[in-house]
């Protein structure tokens, strides 16, 4: 019925969006969507060092986005510079860095397009495995800090006074983001991962009242953007990456309707 | 008199220093089981932030703080929640801890506003939402409460009802109580130690000694010494909701 990259690339695409939903759940709470794309636009690099490395993907992306977070604690530490121009500082700077050293690799034919948008044709089994086994892994460990990363997100105060060590929670939730940009890039590429993590959670704000029903909300908008986003990508020929986030835009455009209901129900 | 283990909190001429000013420097002071201490103090007087390095919030202080529990609510002077968070009151509640139903029922029907038990955080008034946190400290049955201003905004009968509770709690839990208030009525009436801050201790002692204490005086003028003869008299009997007098 369908061929075989097709289905791989749903699965991948599924496995992806039970990770995102949650962790876009932080990202929205935390307002840390800046803080993703300049992981993601760091991804670039890694990709490129795989490639010279001959190392895996996935894991040189992990390895770069984390070196990148801690860079940037410690320019934070360091300097007097606002927070998003930090941010934006390193994601230019090294999405540029990671072109340039591109440019360099003329041995190796690179599809630009597909790292930067996503390709489906791409997804291979051990990709697969990779976003499954990831997955899991970080699914599990969010789960283990979710009480300290979720009491500060509301309090810092609160959750530090009554000894909850906010801090380890947030320097591992920043571990976690990097890890989830690696296990996703192939699919929703670099200049779109955000969008996967911001939209389905910011779509299910519109329609939750507790922070259980947005986590839950965002992963089912989450799988809803993936099967659509693949099935009109297939259909229409485009890039995989735009066509998830285009239909978690629709989503999220619904759910806009059910927030004018709810304000018309309280006049 | 007091035994090493009822100590649940001490600090040891500890003080905190933020951009080279100082916030407040050389505090000492001991919270007990079944204790309450308070701060009082003008604004600005490091009273809040003595209440943090008590806490553990501030990590780069002079001297040094014992802390003997972890079980702790903490009821902060400000709070500033982000409302792009979906959060019932419910929710709240279970923050830092998982607490049971009954006991998060219980609290929320002490402070008087169980009824807002699935309403959304952000939709409450100043008064119901510091009754909120008060409950959620008060819940998870801690060893220490620190209560930072806790009845600001809530309305004046609702102020002393909250007050007899805490006293009641420090009783029935036996928990040791760091109390900030601006409040000198209840200052006076429901403390066993007061310290009198002023970026520094100017003086503490029973709320007896405080209130004769001369530099107790010109912090809060002569009137606040007389708010002690007003609260000795009012000892002998106390007002129901009626109106009508109980005595003691």
């Amino acid at each position: 019925m369908f061929d075989d990259f097709f289905i791989r690339a749903l699965f991948a695409g599924i496995g992806i969006a039970f990770v995102t939903g949650p962790l876009g759940c932080f990202v929205v709470w935390r307002r840390l969507s800046y803080f993703g794309d300049t992981l993601a636009h760091s991804a670039l690099l890694g990709v490129t060092m795989a490639y010279t490395l001959d190392l895996n993907i996935a894991i040189s992306v992990f390895l770069i986005s984390s070196v990148i977070a801690l860079i940037l604690i410690q320019l934070q530490k360091k300097t007097n510079l606002p927070g998003d121009a930090l941010l934006g500082l390193l994601a230019h700077s090294s999405l540029a860095v990671g072109l340039v050293v591109i440019g360099f690799l003329a041995f190796i034919r690179f599809d630009i397009m597909g790292l930067l948008f996503g390709d489906i044709l791409a997804v291979t089994t051990d990709d697969l495995i990779i976003i499954w086994t990831g997955g899991a892994v970080i699914l599990l460990v969010l789960k283990l800090i979710w009480k300290p990363l979720f009491a500060s997100t509301v309090n810092y105060e609160l959750a530090e006074a009554e000894g909850l060590n906010p801090d380890r929670a947030k320097a591992i939730f920043t571990i976690l983001m990097a890890a989830v940009i690696a296990i996703s890039i192939k699919m929703v590429g670099l200049l779109l991962i955000t969008g996967m993590l911001i939209i389905p959670a910011a779509m299910a704000r519109n329609i939750s009242d507790s922070p259980q029903k947005m986590v839950i909300f965002s992963i089912v908008g989450g799988l809803l953007s993936v099967v659509l986003g693949l099935y009109s990508s297939l259909e229409f020929n485009t890039s995989s990456g735009p066509s998830i986030i285009a239909a978690s835009l629709v989503l999220f455009i619904l759910s806009l309707f059910k927030i004018k209901q709810s304000i018309k129900l309280k006049n | 008199m007091s035994t090493e283990n009822s100590t649940l909190v001490k600090l040891n001429n500890a003080g905190f220093k933020q951009n080279d000013k100082w916030l407040v420097e050389g505090v000492s002071l001991t919270v007990e089981k079944g204790k309450i201490v308070t701060l009082i103090g003008p604004n600005g007087s490091g009273k809040s932030t003595t209440a943090k390095i008590a806490l553990g919030i501030y990590k780069n202080i002079e001297g040094s703080v014992e802390k003997y529990t972890n079980k702790v609510g903490y009821v902060p002077q400000k709070i500033s929640i982000d409302w792009t968070l979906p959060l019932r009151v419910y929710d709240f509640m279970l923050l830092t801890e998982n607490i049971k139903d009954e006991a998060i029922d219980e609290a929320l029907t002490l402070t008087g506003v169980i009824h807002l038990k699935n309403k959304n955080l952000g939709n409450l008034s100043g008064g119901e939402f510091q009754r909120v946190l008060i409950a959620r400290a008060i819940s998870k049955q801690p060893e220490l409460l620190v209560l930072d201003e806790p009845v600001q905004g809530v309305d004046y009968t609702g102020e002393i009802a909250l007050y007899e509770l805490i006293k009641r709690i420090s009783d029935t839990l036996n928990c040791g109580i760091l109390l900030i208030s601006h409040d000198l009525h209840t200052v006076m009436t429901a403390t066993d130690h007061v310290v009198c801050l002023n970026g520094h201790v100017c003086c503490s002692g029973s709320p007896m000694d405080v209130a004769k204490n001369n530099e107790y005086k010109s912090l809060f003028g002569e009137q606040a010494s007389q708010i002690l003869s007003v609260y000795e008299h009012k000892h002998d009997h106390v007002h129901s909701d009626e109106g009508e007098i109980k005595k003691n």
